[in-house]
């Protein structure tokens, strides 16, 4: 690991741009109040804080979107720039990689990277050869091959996100900011882009990363700028920061983080799988798990982790091998059956297949239960429906406004509580977590594990699919490792260090 | 995107009750009346408002048969020759039974083989689209294009008339002066308002209209939904069938064709999502009534029957403007801007 503090530009020379007094008021919501912030030229600095801390806020006064209240001082290489708006931000060389990275998914790689560059040409005509050559030109100084005619959509998301970084550097960048952009990567592709990062910065590009992996932040950033509820709690030198002290910055409280296993190998065997197969995904798996344990399974992203994961939900059916679920072998042949027989499977893609995103908090609780809230003539009961989602948001801690408001609408968080909600009310034997802390902030994630503990206290088995060793490591009382479809190892946290079980998995 | 999901959430309530939406289509309804009233002298009468409650019915009917696939996010293009094939098949068994002499245990067999057929062609479309995930669009206008032929041949392009006086009494009648076609309306609004706002069916079609694979991930059969959703729009389909071979004693296929993009611009109207998932029965259903209020008003002005069509068009572009534009202006005041 290179340190931070000896590569060329990190403390060399004045602010490339250098904020005080910004303050930013919605209503009669202060989102940000009297923040100071500066960068350096070739500097690469984290912006850290939890959901709602302001980060989005700065993020677009300084590139225009938003205008400071009266007050504020906004100096970009020494020049004040006051009444900043988008297209003079962009002038000054300022881009920002949102987490969405508004990419054309129709379009090729070179147009996606090239296209902006060619706005405004005379005549108004597309020019693909200076397309092309532009897009070669900057992933050659990225250090990166892709196939520039391949269509945006074909790519995985972590190539995506290089197209959409090359984009920026076609518009001169001077100062990149990354909102989030490992949230979907596996450890490998993460340290593929920290490594085009740690390039950037070589080149004198400054840039703001915005991550909620503690672990990555410490170890390409120089300064952690950390934010609370819109206040500027500090910027900090990452060396000798540690996640512990990080995560307390940020959310003012303190979290113990201890390795929690239990020996329960009296306890009954909930769930038993032999040598399930199911080419190409998955090969003679093998494991249990008892009352009230949790198991972690960890892997790289196309371990089959997560096809394992769906064929024990009903989804994805196993080509051979058994699986027993409390002493009877069973075969699903739809999820519905494996929900019936006491399955739950938390979706890796909230977004996507873990709640209906449009919908309302009520339904997305009640969509799993129906059947138990039928009242006369076979209606569902809007008095029982509206029990049930009282109760969990209640006992899960969900932060709702009105329940008829979309599942959409809250934060990452307490998404998630609602969707251990829809599957806690099925009363599941066996809950299957897959990747659940992804998109969720370092305070949510402890409340939520904080969650996943009671229900193996009172006898849930429990299995924690994520690609995040330490997740594992202090969460569950036993850890599998999968490769390429088979499991390769299998460990117990505490009696192997943690950095043995990265190293084998990253490995 | 957050105004938006706020629209979206405020725009679905669990009870049924007077929202926003409703109100906003109370007022546009009584201002549409007014306007006319003013212009058209004698708009104000009892005539009036029997031409609309005789005519409303067939275009409501359809409009409800169209607004289940449209919520869970598909269409049903085949509304129109489904119903025209419904209405066939009650006025065969009522010819092979004495034709305007049968008797009603012939008229309760052709209502069956009304309801059924239309059952049976949305059941068939329904099964298509779960199970082999073609577009709803295309599936729907295959089945159109199958149906009308099939109703074609069967009359070899003509009409058959001659239906008993119990039966034309549902389409022409009244029931304490009011008319029957109306009261098989409100019946049908009533029905498919418990359906979509009380019953799992009409949960699992809002919750697909959003994202079907999410709603299958969380053990929703959505194969099974899908079939029922078009098979109860085959069989509202039936009910206007019925009705309308009622009202003009006779069927021919083809009647009613032209009330197809009626029922999507209904609906719309009616503040149902045009991508799906949001939707209620009692806007569309004042929506209806707007629709029919303003082609009476201009045939009572005695504008030509080709240049009321148009009339009625440029009266319907205004009403979109005008309503996207209070409507950008009032999520603005209650929101503020993001």
């Amino acid at each position: 690991m290179p340190s931070t503090a000896d590569r060329p530009h990190a403390d060399a020379g004045a602010p490339l741009l250098q904020l005080d007094h910004i303050s930013k008021q919605f209503g009669g919501v202060k989102a940000l109040d009297d923040v100071r912030f500066d960068i350096r030229r070739g500097e690469v600095l984290c912006l850290a804080g939890e959901n709602g801390c302001g980060k989005s806020t700065l993020i677009k006064i300084i590139s225009g979107v938003h205008r400071p209240e009266p007050g504020a001082v906004m100096l970009f290489n020494g020049r004040s720039v006051e009444g900043l708006d988008p297209a003079a931000a962009r002038a000054l060389g300022i881009q920002v990689i949102w987490q969405d990275l508004a990419l054309f998914p129709e379009m090729t790689v070179a147009e996606n990277i090239a296209f902006e560059s060619n706005l405004g040409a005379r005549p108004r005509l597309v020019d693909y050869g200076a397309m092309k050559a532009a897009a070669v030109r900057i992933l050659g100084r990225l250090g990166v091959k892709l196939d520039l005619q391949a269509p945006l959509r074909t790519l995985p998301i972590a190539q995506r996100q290089i197209v959409a970084v090359a984009r920026a550097l076609v518009a001169e960048a001077t100062l990149v900011f990354m909102d989030e952009p490992t949230a979907s990567l596996s450890q490998a592709e993460t340290d593929a882009l920290l490594a085009i990062v740690r390039r950037l910065s070589d080149e004198g590009i400054a840039v703001v990363f915005v991550s909620h992996r503690l672990a990555e932040v410490l170890d390409v950033c120089s300064r952690v700028t950390v934010l609370r509820d819109g206040r500027l709690v500090g910027t900090f030198p990452t060396e000798g920061m540690t996640q512990t002290r990080l995560t307390q910055l940020m959310t003012g409280k303190t979290f113990d983080y201890a390795v929690q296993t239990r020996d329960l190998s009296d306890a009954p065997v909930v769930l038993s799988v032999e040598n399930l197969s199911r080419a190409p995904d998955y090969a003679d798996v093998s494991f249990t798990i008892r009352r009230g344990e949790i198991v972690g399974l960890t892997g790289r992203l196309g371990s089959g982790r997560t096809e394992l994961a769906l064929s024990l939900f009903g989804m994805a059916p196993a080509a051979a091998g058994t699986v027993t679920l409390e002493g009877k072998p069973v075969r699903f042949a739809s999820n519905r059956e494996a929900i019936r027989a006491g399955v739950a499977y938390v979706s890796e893609d909230r977004l996507q297949l873990g709640l209906v995103q449009p919908q309302s908090i009520s339904d997305n609780t009640a969509i799993t239960v129906l059947d138990s809230l039928l009242g006369p003539g076979y209606l569902i009961s809007a008095r029982r429906q509206d029990a049930l989602v009282d109760d969990w948001v209640r006992d899960l801690g969900v932060k709702i406004g009105h329940p008829d408001h979309a599942v959409s609408t809250l934060s990452g968080g307490n998404q998630q509580r609602i969707v251990l909600a829809k599957w806690l009310a099925t009363h599941p034997k066996l809950l299957i977590l897959d990747s659940p802390t992804v998109g969720v902030d370092v305070g949510a994630r402890a409340g939520i594990f904080a969650i996943v503990h009671k229900l193996a206290e009172a006898g849930m088995a429990i299995l924690l699919i994520s690609d995040e060793i330490p997740e594992v490591y202090f969460n569950a009382d036993r850890i599998l490792h999968m490769r390429d479809g088979r499991i390769v190892g299998a460990y117990v946290p505490g009696e192997t260090d943690i950095d043995a079980i990265e190293g084998a998995v990253h490995a | 995107m957050s105004t938006e999901t706020l629209r979206r959430a405020e725009g679905r309530r669990f009870a049924p009750r007077i929202g926003g939406d409703v109100a906003g289509l109370l007022a546009l309804l009584a201002a549409v009346v007014v306007l006319l009233g003013v212009a058209a002298p004698g708009f104000l009468s009892l005539s009036t408002f029997t031409s609309v409650a005789f005519q409303l019915p067939e275009l409501g009917l359809l409009s409800l048969a169209m607004l289940m696939p449209i919520i869970s996010g598909g269409f049903n293009l085949a509304i129109t020759f489904t119903a025209n094939l419904s209405g066939l098949a009650m006025a065969f068994v009522l010819q092979s039974q004495g034709g305007v002499d049968a008797g009603l245990g012939a008229i309760a067999a052709g209502v069956l083989a009304a309801l059924a057929t239309g059952a049976f062609v949305g059941w068939l479309m329904g099964t298509i689209i779960a199970y082999t995930g073609a577009h709803p669009i295309l599936v729907s206008l295959s089945t159109m294009i199958f149906v009308r032929g099939l109703g074609e041949f069967l009359t070899r392009g003509g009409d058959i008339s001659g239906v008993p006086g119990y039966v034309q009494a549902v389409g022409q009648g009244t029931v304490g002066g009011i008319p029957a076609p109306l009261l098989v309306f409100a019946a049908a609004v009533l029905l498919w308002a418990v359906v979509l706002s009380r019953s799992r069916l009409g949960f699992a079609t809002r919750m697909i209209g959003s994202n079907i694979e999410a709603t299958r991930f969380s053990g929703v059969p959505t194969r099974r939904s899908l079939t029922l959703i078009y098979m109860l729009s085959g069989l509202m389909c039936g009910i206007a069938g019925i009705v309308m071979l009622a009202r003009f004693n006779s069927v021919r296929v083809g009647h009613g064709e032209s009330y197809l993009l009626i029922t999507v611009l209904a609906c719309f109207l009616g503040r149902v999502d045009p991508f799906g998932g949001f939707g209620r029965v009692l806007p569309v259903a004042i929506a209806l009534v707007i629709l029919q209020v303003i082609a009476s008003g201009l045939n009572q002005l005695g504008a030509s029957q080709h240049l009321s069509t148009a009339l009625w068009g440029g009266f319907l572009l205004l009403i979109m403007v005008v309503r996207s534009v209070w409507a950008s202006r009032f999520l603005q005041v209650m929101f503020g801007k993001r």
